[in-house]
């Protein structure tokens, strides 16, 4: 995830599926690449992004695909008699199993810790072509009460947090808001008031729509500091 | 158009050389809501894409546990020709959406997402012949936007065969033209790289010959569209709202 934060460092380009990245043999193909004879050839719409001799594309559109380990946010559909069927915002569905949650449960009453609509932040442990399985054991992972959600595109994740995060800290000091940001673009921000709220998701906006940009954690706190001498008014 | 002493015809109706295509119009990212969308034009035949997806598939009978399907629907909107359409599917636009699909399965690699769905919507606003081949660039577009992955690029044009005169990118006045041989319509896609015919249909008489030649023709003029559905994909930026 890290790498994938300065878009503009390195030369990358925004490649097109079918398109020869680089001719020649020196080179070896990753992710959304394949090697056809000579050529190494785009297999999907993105940046390409040379790493020594490995050539990968970037995604810079599309659906959220699980991959383990992603920390996610989710929100429950429905209640089984061990555990809970939740939606991830991807194309097949998620369960997390009674014997993930790390405290005690009444069995006959699921719906006492995690009711139906409410969100939660989870990791996946497994993805099965039948669907994903979820854990709530690990730090910060729970039951999300209050605040609000926002939806983003999960390929901008990586943007909106940041290298090492430094820009979900700067919008988490600036906003006196919490702030959980799920890897399939499902955004939590909870505050001690509803403007808090807003003003994070405003900067969160401000954020996705311009990541082609170089330097915005610099925009991003002009903004914000703008944003709050203006409101103040 | 009957002028006394010219039967061949020597010259467009709109003045465009033989070999050229309309003004081509192509933008990604139309469609905030979708996964990724592409507006198409044609001088005045405009296409919108829209696609949806990989999505979980419903009825469950139809998912395929080996990969993901695509749905193509190709629809003119009732005020898109003079005579308003009834608007819902009809024979025509089942049998587009269908061939659309047909051409557009040949690249799309939906190995990855088992059990799911790729919905492609085109959407036909504004009418004046090939409309499909301005469908299925549009489609090209949207779905390259959404991430979906493909081992080559689409690209659609129909050629016409005008007495005896071939023609690229079709209108609505030559596709009823009647002199001599009178008109034929032949709507063609190709795969970039590749250079491999995913789709052709055709509509009136041609020779063997003469096939070849439209068919080299459209290949040609399949090359200079894809230049600019390359430069259109190359230079979205941000412009989509949050979603996208």
């Amino acid at each position: 995830m890290e790498e994938e934060i300065n878009i503009e460092e390195s030369h990358r380009e925004i490649v097109i599926p079918g398109e020869i990245i680089v001719s020649g043999s020196d080179y070896l193909p990753g992710d959304g690449t394949k090697r056809e004879g000579n050529d190494i050839v785009a297999y999907r719409y993105g940046l390409s992004d040379k790493n020594g001799k490995l050539i990968k594309i970037i995604p810079l559109s599309g659906v959220f695909i699980p991959r383990r380990g992603n920390v996610i946010i989710g929100r429950v559909n429905d209640i089984t008699f061990n555990g809970w069927l939740t939606d991830i915002d991807s194309a097949i569905s998620a369960f997390l199993p009674l014997s993930e949650v790390p405290r005690y449960i009444d069995k006959n009453n699921l719906s006492d810790f995690l009711d139906i609509s409410d969100f939660f932040n989870a990791k996946i442990t497994n993805v099965k072509s039948k669907g994903v399985d979820l854990t709530l054991e690990g730090k910060g992972l729970g039951k999300l009460e209050g605040g609000i959600i926002v939806k983003i595109n999960p390929n901008k994740v990586p943007r909106v947090i940041g290298k090492e995060g430094s820009m979900i800290k700067l919008i988490k000091d600036e906003t006196n808001c919490k702030i959980t940001v799920g890897q399939n673009g499902i955004v939590w921000i909870r505050g001690e008031n509803v403007e808090d709220e807003l003003f994070a998701k405003k900067a969160i906006n401000f954020v996705t729509d311009r990541t082609f940009i170089s330097g915005l954690t610099d925009k991003v706190s002009k903004f914000l500091s703008e944003e709050k001498n203006g409101g103040k008014k | 158009m009957g002028e006394k002493n010219n039967m061949a015809y020597t010259k467009r109706f709109d003045g465009r050389k033989f070999d050229e295509t309309r003004k081509i119009t192509a933008k990604v990212g139309v469609v905030p809501n979708a996964d990724g969308s592409a507006m198409f034009a044609f001088g005045d035949t405009v296409a919108i894409a829209a696609v949806y997806g990989p999505k979980q598939l419903h009825p469950q009978h139809m998912q395929n546990p080996e990969k993901g399907i695509m749905r193509v629907n190709y629809q003119m909107m009732s005020f898109s020709v003079s005579e308003r359409i009834r608007p819902g599917p009809s024979k025509r636009s089942t049998e587009i959406s269908k061939i659309s699909e047909w051409a557009l399965a040949s690249s799309t690699l939906l190995g990855e997402f088992p059990n799911t769905v790729v919905d492609v919507h085109i959407m036909i606003p504004q009418a004046d012949a090939s409309t499909r081949c301005a469908g299925i660039n549009a489609a090209s577009l949207a779905l390259a936007h959404a991430g979906v992955p493909m081992k080559d690029f689409v690209t659609s044009v129909s050629i016409g065969k005008m007495d005896k005169q071939m023609v690229v990118d079709v209108i609505k006045e030559e596709e009823d033209y009647e002199e001599g041989e009178g008109a034929t319509d032949i709507a063609m896609s190709f795969m970039n790289r590749s250079g491999k015919l995913v789709h052709i249909q055709l509509d009136g008489k041609i020779s063997h010959k003469e096939l070849k030649e439209a068919v080299e023709l459209g290949k040609k003029a399949c090359k200079k569209i894809y230049e600019i559905q390359k430069k259109a994909l190359k230079e979205v930026q941000e412009n989509t709202g949050g979603k996208n």
